[in-house]
């Protein structure tokens, strides 16, 4: 048995590079290939986490301060299971597209194994370097991914990105520059014990300036701006796995440092701010989106709204008592997965239609439902995990958050929470109103094959049936 | 039966008994054809009716298994964790079965009748996939034994209903999904927030007979009463009180059967049976008496009973008008839960069973007038009771049930209320009564007169089904109306007798309140 931990992120390297090579009809067939058994080591790696507790790995033997650890524990764990499950079937998904879709083939399949390359190594990345170096990769590659489909919206859009993206990082690698500095170390666990609320100024900025480097990554408000021309105007396959995947990387960077190596530091004050924030992306988000015109960008600034339930985690989750703060953390995590699942599968779904039908325009939706069903339920049971409503991983996400609000009398989140809820509905119905309409005259829907239709139920049946295993989920995060 | 036929662990511990399993079938039996309808395609018109009515069928002989063990002692509970401390729980106690066994046998003739209705006509795999989701999230609202599992299918209610709403794909047919939408909805969230934040304060929210709420310390009285507020004004919604009932009038534009489902078991009464939950089985009718939530959800419930009938009499559309009733007539379930005594209860809960079963007959018998002659106004309807004789006599079996003509149905419901009120020592509660009973009469009698009484003055305004071999109209869309309309005088006529809805009411009422025997 292949080990997982430097497998997943060796086999995505692998058959990127044979992608490359072999042109993009044998590298797709690969990358599934890849995928499945990508899942299959994730699937693994869990259950052995959930049994036997966090694991280290010494890459070629060399272990920290000299080499490289790779650490596993149930965070990562699970955000594993979440970016292997999400890009096999959106492979499937692409494959199918991209026959369609001849524009940016080639170059998706090697930018998309260098995507997970460095998404897998983030989430196993033991020291602050490191991580510093995935993020890098990490964004390089979506911004290619989004500047590869041609054309100069695309290009302009890729090229913000890639500004807002290396801004980030930059700032994020001062941060990191400012701790080697003070302590001499990158490694999380050997500057976890020397970080004290008595430490340095320098450590108090260096983390404010990583904790800002990040914020801009995952497109908080208002650190979003770059969010919805770049995801909004990709190519379908890749908008979902952006959307899906990568934003939730630089969070889920925000969440290790804010709960290990920064929690000392943390104060009310900053936790608040960010909650501010994270409420301000749901309202702003969401409004945006119902202003919108276009299928796309409706569902790029969906995602600028959910990010914002990530954020509340931390006021939430900071100094109100170990109840309320464990289920605020599991309630962020699980927006994030099931935002993961459920965005994917809206991208994809959105792409679908935008084949079928060769526009993009939300009022001329006309007949969806009854020439493309299965895609129109699709985007609407993404849109249930969105809304947060029950029984998808939405509700169960928007429940641990709002059970840990009111155990903690936080009564404002609960209120954004809600209208937060409302809102999403207003901006999903008003794409499936749209569907419902009888077939504009003159409009021909293309066939579509089933392998692009199916990828995408799956993804929104998974998000959906997240929240009846939100238990088994839960568990395997509290592991380790 | 308890046990034995369950399938064991290695451990020998009974993971899965029958007594477990029956409330998921009866969720099953209409969830799965509903799914495999979805995936049927639009011509298989024979498959697909065996579907729903094999569905249909097998619902009704799982609920009559669980009806005979519950009268034998026997419980049925599934429990499955969400989470940890949340749970979602199908238990089939007295109450549910009530509400089950309603919506069980309606959503039968419903199903015949919508075959009926709905030939001919586009995207009908469709239409039968989201009802039957809407039925299985009505006997899941039933069937709930927390209010975390209510509210999860509370909301899956609201979702699966939306499609039927505006099946139909006309900008009014959309405009009335929106406003469905933005009021259920809205509901919806108001309610969460109170479910949450019961369940922060008590941990669990199980329905248990006699409540749970009063559990807690009196200084949590206020924070109760605000709860109490929050999942009413949710529920509230959906059980049409005003003022939170202007979705109700505008879903009009529906197909037949899904007005007759929404208004006699489906939303409507989803909403008003949540209200029953929450003050028998949540916060239990003592202690909300003790908080005096009572008088005013009293008062509530009566502002509607009369307002809905005032607002009916003005409607020259006849679903309109039904509409309205329906908000007036749904409230004297929550009236009836709102006078404090078993007596009171006893009307409200029988009238749950008998409001669904006149109202199904008026809205039956409103989509055979449109679907065979085109009449959708009260003023075309000059002497169709000649043509349509059957029709007309079971829309008038329903129209008198309504106003309260003894022996029919809704005499029994309006005769408890007016007992309970005055054993609840709220005389005023009469006076509502007698208005509405009025009102009932003005706004119904004036149709019966023009269908019996008058000449026919103009010809139909679309007579797309001729008269043939004497048959008024199709078969399926005769048939199911007249079964109803015989339901309606039965369960009057017949009310003493046991398993009568009234019995079975006396059999709920009797063990929500501790120191009474019917």
């Amino acid at each position: 048995m292949l080990d997982p931990l430097p497998w997943l992120i060796l086999l995505p390297l692998f058959w990127a590079t044979l992608a490359f090579v072999r042109g993009p009809g044998r590298g797709g067939r690969l990358a599934v290939a890849g995928l499945l058994l990508q899942l299959a080591l994730a699937g693994g790696l869990a259950r052995q986490v959930a049994g036997e507790g966090e694991r280290v790995y010494a890459v070629g033997g060399w272990g920290a301060p000299l080499g490289i650890d790779l650490a596993v524990d149930g965070l990562s764990a699970v955000m594993l299971l979440l970016a292997q499950a999400v890009a096999l079937p959106l492979a499937v998904y692409a494959r199918a597209y991209y026959a369609a879709h001849e524009e940016g083939a080639r170059y998706f399949w090697p930018l998309a194994g260098a995507l997970l390359a460095a998404m897998n190594a983030l989430f196993l990345a033991a020291d602050v370097f490191n991580l510093y170096v995935t993020l890098e990769l990490l964004g390089l590659a979506a911004v290619g991914l989004v500047a590869a489909s041609g054309g100069a919206g695309p290009v302009t859009a890729a090229l913000r990105y890639l500004m807002a993206t290396l801004l980030g990082s930059g700032a994020y690698l001062l941060g990191v520059a400012l701790l080697y500095g003070a302590y001499g170390s990158v490694s999380l666990s050997i500057l976890a014990p020397l970080l004290g609320a008595d430490a340095p100024l320098a450590v108090f900025l260096a983390a404010a300036l990583m904790l800002l480097g990040l914020m801009l990554k995952t497109a908080l408000f208002p650190f979003h701006f770059w969010l919805p021309p770049a995801h909004g105007g990709a190519p379908a396959p890749v908008s979902a796995l952006l959307s899906a995947l990568v934003v939730k990387a630089s969070f889920y960077l925000i969440l290790r440092l804010w709960l290990d190596l920064f929690a000392p530091l943390a104060t009310v004050a900053a936790a608040q701010l960010l909650g501010l924030l994270g409420a301000a992306a749901i309202l702003w988000g969401s409004l945006m989106a119902l202003a919108q015109t276009r299928l796309k960008m409706l569902v790029a600034y969906s995602t600028v709204a959910q990010i914002g339930y990530l954020f509340l985690l931390f006021p939430l989750a900071t100094d109100t008592g170990s109840v309320a703060s464990a289920s605020a953390i599991q309630g962020g995590v699980m927006q994030a997965l099931s935002h993961g699942l459920a965005k994917a599968a809206m991208f994809a779904a959105a792409g679908t239609v935008i084949l079928s039908l060769g526009r993009d325009d939300i009022a001329r939706l006309g007949g969806v439902s009854s020439r493309l069903p299965l895609t129109l339920f699709t985007f609407a049971l993404a849109g249930v995990t969105l809304m947060g409503l029950p029984p998808s991983g939405g509700f169960t996400a928007k429940w641990l958050l709002m059970s840990s609000a009111m155990h903690s009398g936080q009564w404002g989140w609960v209120v954004v929470m809600i209208l937060g809820g409302l809102l999403a509905a207003a901006y999903v119905f008003k794409v499936l109103r749209q569907a419902f309409l009888p077939v504009e005259a003159g409009t021909q829907f293309k066939p579509v094959p089933r392998l692009l239709e199916w990828p995408a139920f799956l993804l929104a049946l998974a998000s959906l049936l997240l929240g009846l295993r939100a238990g088994e989920v839960l568990g395997l995060l509290g592991a380790g | 039966m308890g046990e034995g036929l369950g399938v064991r662990d290695g451990r020998g511990v009974v993971s899965v008994t029958v007594n477990e399993t029956l409330p998921l079938l009866v969720l099953a039996s209409s969830l799965i054809p509903g799914l495999v309808i979805f995936s049927l395609p639009e011509e298989r018109h024979g498959l697909r009716r065996a579907f729903n009515l094999t569905g249909a069928v097998l619902k009704l002989l799982f609920i009559a298994i669980m009806l005979w063990g519950v009268l034998h002692g026997e419980s049925y509970v599934f429990r499955y964790s969400v989470l940890p401390g949340l749970e979602l729980v199908f238990k089939a106690d007295a109450l549910a079965l009530l509400f089950v066994t309603l919506s069980a046998v309606l959503w039968f003739f419903t199903t015949l009748y919508a075959i009926g209705y709905l030939e001919g006509s586009p995207h009908r795999s469709r239409f039968f996939g989201f009802f039957s989701l809407c039925v299985t999230a009505t006997v899941g609202v039933a069937m709930a034994g927390n209010l975390f599992t209510f509210f999860v299918f509370y909301e899956l209610l609201t979702l699966s209903t939306y499609p039927l709403v505006v099946h139909r794909g006309t900008p009014a047919a959309l405009r009335a999904g929106g406003v469905y939408l933005a009021y259920t909805l809205t509901g919806g969230a108001v309610l969460l927030a109170g479910v949450v934040w019961l369940y922060g304060l008590l941990g669990q929210v199980e329905f248990t007979q006699g409540g749970v709420a009063s559990t807690l310390g009196p200084e949590y009285a206020g924070q109760l009463r605000m709860i109490f507020f929050l999942l009413i004004a949710g529920l509230g919604v959906k059980a049409a009180l005003v003022p939170l009932h202007g979705w109700l009038p505008q879903a009009m534009v529906a197909p037949a059967p899904v007005s007759a489902l929404l208004h006699a078991v489906a939303v409507v009464k989803a909403g008003a049976f949540g209200i029953v939950r929450v003050v028998y089985e949540v916060y239990g009718v003592e202690f909300a008496q003790s908080l005096s939530l009572l008088v005013p959800l009293a008062v509530v419930a009566s502002l509607t009973i009369v307002w809905g009938s005032l607002r009916a009499l003005f409607q020259d559309d006849l679903k309109r008008r039904l509409a309205y009733s329906t908000i007036s007539q749904v409230s004297y379930i929550a009236l009836g839960v709102a006078l404090f005594g078993p007596v009171g209860t006893l009307g409200g809960i029988v009238h749950l069973v008998h409001q669904g079963i006149m109202k199904i007959t008026l809205f039956f018998c409103a989509g055979n007038y449109a679907e065979t002659l085109g009449i959708h106004k009260v003023s075309d309807m000059d002497g169709v009771g000649w043509r349509m004789p059957w029709t007309t006599a079971a829309f008038t079996i329903g129209a008198l049930g309504m106003i309260g003509v003894p022996p029919l149905a809704g005499f029994i419901s309006k005769w408890y209320l007016g007992l309970g009120a005055l054993e609840a020592g709220m005389p005023w509660v009469l006076a509502v009564l007698a208005v509405s009973t009025l009102l009932n009469a003005a706004y119904f009698l004036p149709i019966l007169h023009r269908a019996w009484f008058r000449p026919q003055t103009a010809p139909w305004p679309a007579e797309n089904i001729p008269m043939k071999n004497g048959r008024e109209t199709a078969w399926l869309l005769l048939l199911p109306p007249l079964v109803t309309a015989a339901a309606t005088l039965l369960v009057g006529l017949f009310a003493a007798s046991p398993l009568s809805p009234l019995d079975w009411a006396k059999l709920v009422a009797a063990r929500e309140y501790l120191n009474w025997a019917p």
